[in-house]
């Protein structure tokens, strides 16, 4: 049978989401999802880290590698932690840096998104850095911009937070080495609004986690997650059992309201991380939370503070990752077609 | 009157059971003979069809015009030319316009323009409920006398179940059909795409099944117990295919319709965010594409629709879950119905009964046949034409297709309405 009425690249429909992130030469060119990227590239941005984890331990903490750039930090919602530590490492990196606060700013003046971005693109910025609360925000970004800018997502709506998901890596990869295969991840809480568990999801399953679970509630757990390459527990204690890593996730407060749970008290009888669930998992478990935490709602108090707790060094471990990111994206080689644009 | 012969055409009547070359004569705006040219008929103009298949015009029934209310987005006057082009020759409009189509004036104001107009036939649907409110019932019999052929409450909920079940006996009680598209708008608020695979990976916020089945279930049950003539609008999944069937099964009087893009996109489509695949209700998974094409085959689903949704450039131009939803879709009506029958899914006299006969008959209209002494709507159009769709084909104000550079074999060659060519294809 001819099909005589065709599609216009079949065999393409459905990959240029990621692809987009890589430049001719398939190195990094914008950092919007940890889907589709292959296992070496990943690799690459970690041992990049580990290489700058270096750096950023000496009392001199400065490189000259993006001298003469300027990044542009896009910030539609707010952050602390994330935007400082992108702050912190272009400034390691010797890029100029310029925070922009939208949420005060212009798109409460009624200007759009592409708006907003032509006007800093007329600041000649060479990166964005762009955290928005709606899914698909850095794509669209990445899509329109000129072509010599990169764009980083630093978390869009409950879609990806890539540099997130690589310092998890990078935290998980320092403490158990860098064998994920022999590995159990348990990802505990609200998977179904997480950025960060998706792009975690993603980045162990390119990494060969040996097991990937999620545990949360059936409210909280998004449909068909199974095809993302996890196992999934609504029972906490099932799903701890012979952890190695035990990833929590920030429960927000408003999801009462959204009769998606009853009270944080239930939830936390449940599905929070006590010593004595902690005991469920392997002796040597780390414990990791991608802040901010909401001690006695998803994380006991003696846990976050606790000798298996990995939390503070995943916010220095930020650092690297983010320089690691920043440094590969704008110390490409042009493309070709770019190198004669400039 | 001007008298009209097409000649040497392959007509297609899967009614009437022609199928076969022939010559059609017109006359007076009506189909006067078929073969054999009438008593003293003196053809004024011929169009040869050699080559070409001839139907009777393709009746759409849901497409948006967008006046009045949004004229920025598309107008009566550019629509309704647009539809011609694509051999459309009458289409219904949603009752969703602003103001809302709840009273004769705004019945009126169309026609009006639609008379000034004057290419494609256009028909209104009421408003089932004031202000498409929900709360009181409309003055149908007042709406019915000004002109509109139904009664809908298009995606707006009416929340109180007495509400509904007295719209419906009401609507049955002025003898008018009530055309339903069902969401329960709980299960699908703040939702932009199927809930499954592709929501949970995009992190977009998914619209479950639930939210169609639960209303589909509920109407079901009123349209039973009223006996009111329902037909249910763009369905989206295989679940509401069974549902359909078994309540036809049951002895039902209702009638359902599938929009095109249904029929030959899901999730996946939408997998790079692509903001042209935002309609409403969602893309679902591929079984659910599968059971709507199974049953558009086997006539389960009566008719296909465009379920047109014209939009500025603007409206598509943000992230995913703040562009507005649907489809341009005039333009792609005929060739992704006929890409049915080139897909071996269904056989040409079903997809032919689907976009003119069937639709025409649940409207109450008398057209969308060959029928002699019928009203002379025909569209004729070409199966080996290729062509690709690009924005300079798209002939409606509204650009958004997610079918841009595909390409087509099917092309609508001439329009006629009522007598009247009112479309030639040139290149």
């Amino acid at each position: 049978m001819v099909n005589k009425a065709s599609r216009p690249t079949d065999s393409l429909i459905g990959h240029d989401a990621w692809n987009i992130q890589l430049d001719k030469n398939g190195h990094l060119k914008h950092f919007l999802t940890v889907e589709g990227l292959s296992t070496k590239l990943l690799t690459n941005i970690l041992d990049t880290a580990e290489s700058f984890a270096n750096i950023n331990a000496q009392s001199v903490k400065k490189v000259p590698l993006l001298r003469g750039k300027t990044i542009a930090n896009l910030f539609f919602e707010a952050s602390t932690r994330t935007r400082n530590t992108f702050e912190l490492a272009a400034k390691r990196l010797s890029a100029d840096v310029l925070n922009v606060n939208i949420s005060t700013s212009a798109t409460s003046k009624g200007e759009t998104l592409m708006d907003t971005l032509q006007n800093l693109q007329a600041m000649q910025c060479d990166m964005f850095v762009v955290r928005h609360n709606q899914s698909g925000a850095a794509h669209y970004i990445a899509n329109r911009v000129a072509p010599g800018i990169s764009v980083i997502n630093a978390g869009d709506g409950s879609h990806a937070h890539p540099t997130q998901a690589m310092l998890d890596m990078f935290t998980i990869r320092r403490n158990k080495g860098d064998n994920f295969g022999q590995l159990r991840v348990a990802i505990v809480g609200d998977v179904l609004h997480s950025r960060v568990a998706r792009s975690q999801i993603h980045a162990l399953n390119i990494l060969n986690t040996g097991n990937v679970r999620v545990i949360a509630p059936k409210t909280l757990i998004p449909a068909g997650v199974e095809d993302m390459g996890v196992e999934v527990f609504n029972n906490m204690e099932e799903g701890i059992r012979d952890a190695d890593v035990v990833i929590m996730l920030r429960l927000q407060k408003e999801r009462m309201q959204g009769a998606l749970l009853p009270s944080e008290q239930e939830y936390f009888q449940m599905y929070g991380l006590t010593e004595n669930r902690l005991r469920l998992a392997k002796p040597d478990a780390i414990v990791m939370h991608p802040g901010p935490i909401n001690r006695g709602v998803e994380i006991e108090s003696c846990v976050a503070d606790g000798p298996q707790s990995v939390i503070l060094e995943q916010v220095t471990n930020g650092i690297s990752v983010r320089m690691a990111v920043m440094s590969m994206a704008l110390g490409r080689e042009p493309e070709s077609n770019e190198g004669e644009k400039a | 009157m001007s008298q009209l012969q097409i000649t040497n055409g392959h007509l297609l009547d899967p009614v009437n059971k022609i199928n076969r070359q022939a010559n059609l004569y017109i006359e007076n705006g009506h189909i006067a003979a078929i073969d054999v040219a009438p008593k003293n008929f003196k053809a004024d103009q011929t169009i040869d069809a050699q080559g070409l298949t001839v139907i009777a015009g393709i009746v759409d029934l849901c497409a948006r015009l967008r006046e009045p209310g949004q004229e920025y987005k598309a107008t009566i006057q550019s629509e309704t030319v647009a539809a011609a082009m694509s051999g459309i020759t009458t289409l219904c409009c949603p009752p969703d316009t602003d103001p809302v189509i709840d009273e004769p004036a705004v019945v009126e104001l169309i026609n009006h323009k639609t008379a000034n107009a004057a290419h494609s036939n256009v028909l209104m649907l009421g408003a089932l409920t004031t202000g498409l409110k929900g709360e009181l019932l409309s003055e149908m019999q007042a709406l019915k006398i000004a002109g509109c052929v139904g009664l809908s409450n298009g995606r707006h909920p009416i929340d109180n179940t007495l509400v509904l079940k007295r719209a419906y006996a009401y609507a049955a009680n002025c003898g008018l059909t009530v055309f339903i598209e069902p969401d329960d708008h709980w299960l699908s608020a703040g939702g932009c795409v199927h809930e499954g695979t592709i929501a949970s990976r995009l992190g977009l916020k998914g619209i479950p099944v639930s939210a169609e089945t639960v209303a589909l279930a509920r109407a079901l049950e009123i349209v039973a117990e009223t006996g009111v003539k329902a037909h249910f609008g763009r369905l989206s999944s295989a679940a509401s295919v069974a549902m359909i069937r078994r309540a036809k099964d049951d002895g039902l009087n209702i009638t359902a319709d599938v929009s095109a893009h249904q029929l030959h996109l899901n999730e996946f489509d939408i997998s790079s965010f692509n903001s042209a695949c935002h309609v409403l209700p969602p893309l679902r998974s591929q079984r659910d594409q599968e059971a709507l094409q199974r049953g558009i085959a086997d006539g389960t689903l009566d008719a296909i629709c465009s379920d047109h949704q014209p939009h500025d450039p603007d409206a598509k131009e943000s992230p995913f879950i703040s562009t507005a939803p649907g489809i341009s879709a005039l333009a792609t009506l005929l060739p992704l119905a006929t890409r049915l029958v080139d897909q071996g899914i269904a056989d040409i006299e079903t997809i032919i009964r689907a976009i003119t006969s069937t639709p025409a008959s649940i409207l109450g209209t008398n057209t969308g046949t060959l029928t002699v002494g019928s009203r002379a709507d025909i569209c004729i159009f070409n199966r080996d034409a290729s062509w690709q769709l690009d924005e300079s084909n798209i002939h409606s104000s509204g650009k958004n297709s997610p079918f841009i550079g595909w390409n087509f074999q099917t092309r609508v060659e001439h329009t006629i309405v009522s007598g009247t060519p009112i479309h030639s294809h040139t290149d």
